[in-house]
């Protein structure tokens, strides 16, 4: 075995002490593995002084045992098998450098998920595997270093990418902490999609009306610079110290100028059938602003139909309007950056589920708002596509591209209640229509939900169990929906007026593009992914970014705020220190060894490396630590700390013994 | 001990931000796998050395995975592209020394995939079970 060489080598420096920590982690990990066995073993392990079971390793008892221990048996290495270091490597290293021993001197050993929760009913093997496993993080103990993590400083600044309700809260909350917030929205106002909602449950509050004061609170707060019209296009850096690239499309007039009075969409000749705002629905200008309440109130132009007649130069008072204007952009330098994208709703056009594109009649939910909406397009008058005329039988369809295998999996969350919300705002407003629910489930959780279900039922609205099997247009252009509901046993055949699907939250590939620029981890569902599903639910794995509301997956307001406001506080306590701490892992470079031919040198993707006199430079503050210039280098000259070529091989070996263990 | 069903070992080289993310997975998902795979944990996959790799079958492994994030998701930009570059020249060396292709893996595993690691493990296992111990493999070695 490794170990015995491992101390020759080490011996001129000092005696190898190696204290192992073997964590039950309740029946977690001892349901599967015999604990004591494990620790038994790896006493007979060379340089191991101490080998003993917690209970809980990484409770106050199980830490205060480590530091003890490490007092008493004067340990330099230390070595727990428990879970995941993704969620506790910090805590370990931290107890013990606590009790003087450099936090690089801690191995972690994975035998919960790798080992006990992966061979829950293969005691024998699970064991066996989890005496290999720690006999590779014993061996890979004897052989590691201490590293220094440096402490940088941290710009005084955060951005905050999307300016929906999450983003919104979020800047506040930074904001109002005292730090400066940049908030980049893609689009040409703050508000995202609760501006376009009408009403919001559980209180049937006019969402503009609580969303509104909020928007002019953000444009009026002193510390946040709002971006609007822009993206985000380059994101270097790291925890501290991001720099981030931002494009301001063009707008085509001067937004200083510009007022917002409107002149200039009056005399604009050209309209298009298409509002944004409005989910298609209505007519726009070729110069409009994009809606009354729009924050920062300012025209812009849709330049692939403008005529450049003019018309809109001339009406303007204060010469803000610029046709030449060109996209320009911004470098920002941040030390933390939150992430709320939003989300789309689903599209079912492509499928044409339930009819979805083919018949005039079937419009989805987020059309409904903007159809109801007092400010919508039809002043809040509820007609049907196919004939303007006020609808008296409509249904709604639950699940649409949610909980569905054909499309999405994962349930949308907040569409049951949108549901309930539009059916009873239509029956407060047209009592004698008839509103029909299509479920499969209704999903209520949270406070007043529940409550909010019971009164729809009260008020006439019908649920039937089960959903559309086949959907059918008659000569009137009504909606024929087959049903099977499935409490009856009955086939229903409904004819309605108007049908409105659920649709359901998707990850839009804006969002994407931000992933992909920031290099957070994308979930099963195609949101982004959190550091951890309970503990760490705003953070992502990079130090320094966080992410919150829909796009972390779907969720309702309430939600989506309390996320801001935690990406917010979490974000900020590096702003408020000042200073944080980066990882001590970096590549290092044997100048004697060396011989100057470079391979290394296109390997790094972050210009780290270079050669200066035939010798290979390395900027420490650049390098992230990813190693790849170590493997590629042909004479072994680089070695990449706390994953140095004999520090995994050693690992390598030890997965392997002779005889029996 | 009771005499039990040969399992092959096999070293499993996992990054740290995706692949090493979707055994955790895997394990929070209870996804169950014979007990054949030895993780080890690197910063990116752009690390893992063919010396690495070598390593592993010269010193017992009837396989190795070498995995990490899927292209265009990596953490460090592109290391994984270079580790595909690397995997080319391995697959070539090994089969010149006459290993069997299915004893060298290479996949791309995010760190939601926990299924899709599971898959994986357990797919693998299965063919070297078919293919019975490395031949590289010293004698004595379990």
């Amino acid at each position: 075995m490794t170990q015995k060489e491992t101390k020759t080598e080490n011996k001129q420096e000092e005696e190898l002490r190696i204290g192992a920590f073997i964590c039950e982690c309740g029946i977690n990990i001892a349901g599967a593995v015999d604990c004591y066995a494990v620790a038994d073993y790896i006493s007979t392990l060379p340089n191991v002084t101490t080998s003993v079971v917690n209970k809980y390793t990484c409770s106050d008892a199980g830490q205060a045992e480590i530091k003890k221990a490490i007092k008493d048996l004067n340990l330099n290495r230390v070595l727990v098998a428990s879970c995941t270091p993704k969620t506790h490597e910090p805590i370990f290293r931290a107890c013990v450098e606590e009790a003087g021993v450099n936090p690089y001197l801690f191995e972690f050993v994975n035998i919960r998920e790798h080992c006990s929760w992966i061979h829950m009913w293969e005691k024998e093997d699970a064991t066996e595997k989890a005496k290999e496993l720690v006999r590779m993080g014993v061996a890979r103990a004897a052989l590691l270093e201490p590293l220094e993590s440096s402490e940088v400083p941290v710009t005084d600044a955060a951005l905050v990418i999307g300016a929906g309700v999450t983003g919104m809260q979020a800047a506040l909350d930074i904001a109002d902490m005292g730090h400066k917030v940049y908030l980049v929205e893609q689009g040409p106002s703050i508000g995202g999609k609760m501006a376009q909602l009408d009403k919001t449950f559980p209180t049937n509050d006019c969402s503009i009306c609580i969303l509104g004061p909020k928007m002019v609170e953000v444009a009026r707060n002193k510390n946040i610079e709002i971006m609007s019209y822009s993206e985000v296009v380059e994101v270097d850096g790291y925890v501290g110290n991001f720099k981030a690239k931002i494009k301001h499309k063009p707008r085509y007039l001067d937004i200083n100028e510009c007022t917002g009075c409107g002149l200039c969409t009056e005399k604009c000749p050209v309209e298009v059938p298409y509002t944004e705002f409005n989910e298609g629905i209505g007519a726009r200008k070729a110069i409009y602003t994009p809606f009354p309440q729009a924050v920062p109130l300012r025209a812009l132009v849709d330049k692939s139909i403008c005529i450049d007649c003019g018309a809109c130069i001339k009406a303007c008072e204060r010469g803000a309007i610029d046709m030449d204007q060109k996209e320009t952009f911004s470098e920002l330098d941040i030390g933390v950056i939150v992430v709320t994208a939003g989300f789309d709703v689903y599209d079912p056009e492509p499928k044409n589920e339930f009819g979805f594109g083919l018949y005039d009649n079937v419009i989805t939910t987020m059309e409904f708002e903007r159809l109801i909406n007092a400010s919508g397009p039809t002043m809040g008058k509820v007609v049907r596509p196919s004939d303007v005329k006020p609808p008296k039988r409509i249904g709604f369809v639950q699940c649409v591209g949610s909980r569905d295998k054909n499309s999405h999996i994962y349930c949308s969350s907040f569409c049951c209640m949108a549901s309930l919300k539009n059916a009873q705002l239509l029956k407060e407003k047209y009592p004698d229509t008839e509103v029909y629910i299509m479920y499969m489930d209704m999903r209520t959780p949270f406070r007043m939900y529940e409550e909010y279900y019971n009164r729809a039922r009260n008020m006439g609205i019908r649920f039937i169990r089960g959903r559309p099997a086949e959907v059918t247009e008659n000569e009137d252009h009504n909606i024929i929906a087959r049903i099977e509901d499935t409490l009856t046993n009955e086939i229903v055949n409904l004819e309605l007026d108007l049908m409105v699907l659920s649709v359901g939250a998707v990850a839009p590939e804006s969002t994407e593009t931000v992933r992909q620029i920031l290099k957070v981890s994308k979930a099963a569902d195609g949101f982004m992914m959190e550091a951890h599903p309970k503990l760490k639910p705003v953070d992502t794995t990079l130090d320094g970014i966080f992410i919150g509301g829909m796009t972390q997956g779907p969720k309702d307001i309430p939600y989506s705020i309390s996320q801001g406001s935690a990406c917010a506080a979490r974000a900020t306590r590096f702003l408020a220190q000042g200073k944080a701490l980066t990882e001590g892992i970096t590549t290092k470079v044997d100048k004697d060894i060396c011989v100057g031919c470079g391979v290394c040198v296109p390997m790094c993707p972050f210009q780290a490396l270079s050669l200066e006199n035939d010798k290979l430079k390395i900027l420490t503050a650049l390098c992230k630590g990813c190693g790849t210039c170590v493997a590629a280098c042909p004479t072994g000259a680089l070695e990449q700390s706390h994953f140095k070529n004999e520090q995994l091989l050693a690992q390598v070996k030890n997965v392997f013994a002779y005889g029996e263990v | 001990m009771t005499e039990r069903e040969w399992t092959p070992k096999i070293v499993a080289f996992c990054c740290n931000w995706c692949s090493y993310g979707g055994a955790d997975t895997a394990g929070m998902g209870r996804f169950q796998q014979p007990a054949s795979t030895r993780v080890i944990r690197v910063m990116c996959s752009g690390r893992i050395d063919p010396l690495h790799v070598f390593n592993a079958f010269l010193e017992g492994a009837d396989a190795v995975l070498v995995t990490g994030c899927h292209i265009g998701d990596c953490h460090y930009v592109n290391g994984n592209e270079k580790t595909q570059v690397k995997y080319q020249f391995l697959e070539e060396m090994l089969q010149q020394l006459g290993l069997e292709p299915d004893r060298l893996h290479l996949n791309w595993i995010s760190a939601s995939e926990g299924e899709r690691f599971a898959n994986f493990i357990n797919e693998v296992t299965a063919k070297v079970k078919e293919l019975g111990p490395s031949p590289l493999k010293p004698a004595g070695v379990r």
